[in-house]
């Protein structure tokens, strides 16, 4: 009985030291399974955590519906429809590079992970270029508020204080992503086992990334195709 | 369960979680959840003795009619902290974060929680939003009280809020990240024959709390830093300057305020069911309807929140529907105390102090919980709203509650944790100090707010025949005070002093109990195997545990 529980010891301490499965799990499919519970809990959280932005323009689209719809066209669906685009054309290329960590090729992996980056930088740079419009025309919310010709100051004023918290907290998460896919490229371009031997940390951010995709697609259409 | 064979012998010294390394830097740097839950321990109590000087400053404030003490600013700072020490760094972390951080992998026989290096985050987290909030207490504290609401958070304040609700926040992530380990744990790390209804009662508590942190924890973040982003750069929702609108504050507010008294209440249910099954030596009383009535409980808390709202101008509909909701969670509450109760029926009750705690909750849950069906229906709201009727109910909750529980569960699993007993006669009488302390302090306070009393009030002057009744409640705050001293002080000393325990001290029945005390680094020497039900108190009745054990002498392997 000692000698066996000396074993198990053994071994536990021996993966511990030379492959990715970390102490506290019993085998790699167990490691794995956890994280992507992990990882769905954590994105659970993430929608609750804009869920409560999305009731507050429910109810203030509710309540200034016309100047929801005059304010809107101040924002410009050509670039929200170019940013759309760029977004999904990056979960796309996300996707690759988790099918191709499956499959363990790290070139076409970490190619994947790079078009998926300069997706994330093209979307910064479109929102950094409508965020500086907006704030040449004093719609930025406060004392030098400008409302459009045509809405309330209360009711426009309500549309871009949603407009800068949802697109600038979507925005922080963007960012976010393109740290933890850098993150991601150095490891795979220094063929670091945690990743290379095991795929689940590469879709774990794969995830994410279709999750900050997922939130903009719902905010497309709610801040630059409102109907009449 | 099977490791009974092999942890017979009792050498002393043996290497333990406590002993397997000695710097400061292996205690900073752990990813070992036992250590990780001292850290808390000792961090959570910290606060909860600043909260305990706030709270006693109020007391003395109250005493006097027109009390000079504290200025009417300065009290509205004081009880600010009190509230906010209270519940964001004591209440919605003292049992999660000590108790299960400690207790829920070696309860389902695991080496360690899922994620061990986001168990030390989410502690740091919480000690930075500790630092946090101590920095804008420095700089002149916060006066909008726990509940910051706007527009005066977002606007007219002058004190602390953006620091304030940014430490609130982080607290807030830190709490996350502890409720998705414990959700990631429990479904993934179960040692084999470890299924959902094999599971310690205390393990689904911290599995509902959890659901209830991820869910509710978010919305309350997202909505303080609207308020923070409103206050330094005008961008926000609930200012009516910028034609925004204060209740959907309220509505966001207490969408996770209400479910956070769950994550502070169904914690302690969890102890609680743990206590009463192993002093009364019984398997649990209808074990199903005890795990899903705590579930109903979490989901049911996310429908009652307008409750908090019922003078704040939502439609009388709303206020129907929120009231019919709120009586309708009483019933899982219900069920669990009836089942105690049934468990404690014809069992070998054993008096020691866990138990003497837990009988006590009982008492004190029941009179807060029946309280609150006064306040759940809006007519007899519409009279105590706001009034220390309220502050008297959730103190019945929250104190009599979960820090009965915590006390409870803390001297239950202190011969665990380190080793050690502390003097039980002690324990016993202290037990019985704070039973009688809490009841004189906060059982007057139901008849100020019956009488009219509101909170948060500095004086009441205007009132002077309600002294008699604040003198009483402050002289009770004076016995609390004894009795949550004294265990600081003999825990601490039985720390070095105690006599040593055995490895199960109350001879009670879990995973937790199998393994070393204090437990060994990875917890198990070898990957449990469960097959036996849990509570399973059925082949002991001749074994007497009127002492709690202490450690033999090392006797020869297999003596037992």
């Amino acid at each position: 009985m000692a000698t066996n529980i000396q074993e198990a010891a053994l071994e536990v301490h021996d993966d511990h030291h030379h492959g990715p499965l970390k102490h506290q799990y019993e085998d790699i499919d167990q490691q794995n399974e956890t994280y992507i519970v992990g990882m769905w809990s954590f994105l659970v959280t993430e929608v609750m955590f804009f869920g409560a932005l999305f009731l507050g323009y429910v109810l203030m689209r509710w309540e200034y519906s016309n100047d929801f719809y005059i304010s809107h066209f101040q924002t410009e669906v050509f670039w929200g429809g170019l940013n759309t685009t760029v977004l999904l054309s990056s979960s796309f290329s996300m996707a690759l590079a988790v099918h191709f960590a499956q499959l363990k090729e790290p070139k076409k992996v970490i190619a994947g992970l790079c078009v998926t980056l300069l997706g994330a930088f093209c979307f910064l740079g479109v929102k950094s270029h409508e965020y500086l419009v907006k704030i040449a025309d004093h719609h930025v919310p406060g004392p030098s508020f400008i409302p459009p010709a045509g809405t309330t100051h209360n009711g426009s004023q309500m549309f871009f204080s949603l407009y800068f918290m949802m697109t600038g907290l979507h925005g922080i998460h963007v960012i976010i992503g393109a740290i933890c896919i850098t993150t991601l490229i150095i490891l795979w371009a220094k063929r670091k086992p945690v990743v290379t031997e095991d795929y689940v940390p590469t879709e774990m951010v794969g995830l994410y990334w279709h999750f900050v995709d997922l939130v903009w697609i719902f905010l497309f259409p709610l801040f630059y195709l409102i109907p009449k | 369960m099977s490791l009974t064979a092999t942890q017979v012998e009792a050498i002393p010294e043996k290497k333990n979680y406590l002993n397997h390394d000695h710097t400061i830097w292996s205690w900073l740097s752990t990813g070992d959840h036992k250590r990780i839950a001292i850290m808390y321990l000792f961090t959570v109590s910290i606060f909860f003795f600043m909260g305990s000087i706030m709270a006693g400053l109020i007391r003395l404030q109250l005493i006097s009619p027109n009390s000079t003490l504290l200025e009417a600013e300065t009290y509205n700072k004081v009880f600010s902290a009190h509230g906010i020490i209270m519940v964001f760094f004591f209440l919605l972390v003292v049992i999660p974060a000590i108790l299960g951080n400690f207790l829920l992998p070696i309860m389902i026989g695991a080496r360690d929680l899922a994620f061990p290096r986001l168990n030390l985050l989410s502690y740091y987290l919480y000690l930075a939003a500790g630092v946090l909030f101590l920095t804008g207490q420095c700089f002149g504290g916060v006066d909008t009280g726990w509940t910051f609401y706007t527009p005066y958070s977002s606007m007219y304040s002058n004190s602390q809020v953006a620091l304030t609700i940014t430490a609130v926040f982080i607290a807030g992530f830190s709490s996350i990240f502890t409720g998705l380990n414990f959700i990631a744990t429990v479904h993934k790390m179960r040692a084999p024959g470890m299924t959902w209804f094999r599971l310690p009662l205390f393990v689904w508590a911290m599995y509902a709390t959890s659901i209830v942190i991820m869910l509710g924890t978010p919305v309350v973040a997202i909505t303080l830093m609207m308020v923070v982003v409103e206050r330094t750069t005008h961008i926000g929702i609930f200012s009516p300057d910028l034609g925004g609108d204060p209740v959907l504050f309220e509505h966001l507010f207490w969408f996770y305020s209400h479910p956070a008294v769950y994550i502070m209440i169904l914690p302690a249910f969890g102890v609680q069911s743990e206590l009463i099954c192993a002093f009364s030596r019984r398997r649990i009383f209808g074990y199903h309807f005890v795990a899903f009535s705590t579930l109903a409980i979490a989901l049911l808390g996310f429908f009652v929140w307008g409750h908090h709202m019922f003078v704040s101008g939502q439609s009388m509909y709303q206020g129907v529907i929120f009231s019919l909701i709120t009586f309708l969670i009483a019933v899982p509450s219900a069920i669990k105390i009836f089942n105690w109760m049934a468990t404690m029926y014809k069992g070998h009750i054993r008096l020691q102090t866990p138990m003497i705690y837990a009988i006590s909750f009982m008492g004190l849950f029941v009179i807060g919980g029946l309280t609150g069906l006064f306040l759940a229906s809006m007519g007899t709201d519409i009279h105590l709203t706001a009034t220390y009727f309220v502050v008297a109910h959730f103190h019945y909750v929250m104190v009599g509650g979960t820090v009965t529980a915590f006390l409870g569960g803390l001297h239950y699993w202190w011969p665990k944790m380190f080793g050690r007993l502390y003097p039980e006669t002690l324990a016993k009488y202290t037990a019985i100090i704070v039973f009688v302390g809490f009841n004189v302090t906060f059982f007057p306070q139901f008849i100020l707010g019956f009488l009219g009393m509101p909170r948060r009030y500095a004086y009441y002057y205007y009132y002077p025949e309600l002294q008699p009744y604040h003198i009483m409640s402050s002289l009770g705050a004076s016995v609390l005070a004894i009795g949550l001293l004294l265990p600081v002080l003999y825990l601490t000393w039985s720390l070095k002093y105690g006599p040593k325990a055995s490895d199960s001290p109350w001879g009670a029945h879990g995973l937790e109990w199998q393994t070393q005390s204090p437990p060994i680094p990875q917890n198990f020497e070898t990957r449990p195997i469960v097959t036996d039900d849990v509570y399973d108190y059925s082949d002991d009745e001749n074994e007497v545990y009127d002492q709690p054990d202490v450690k033999q002498k090392p006797t020869p392997a297999g003596a037992h």
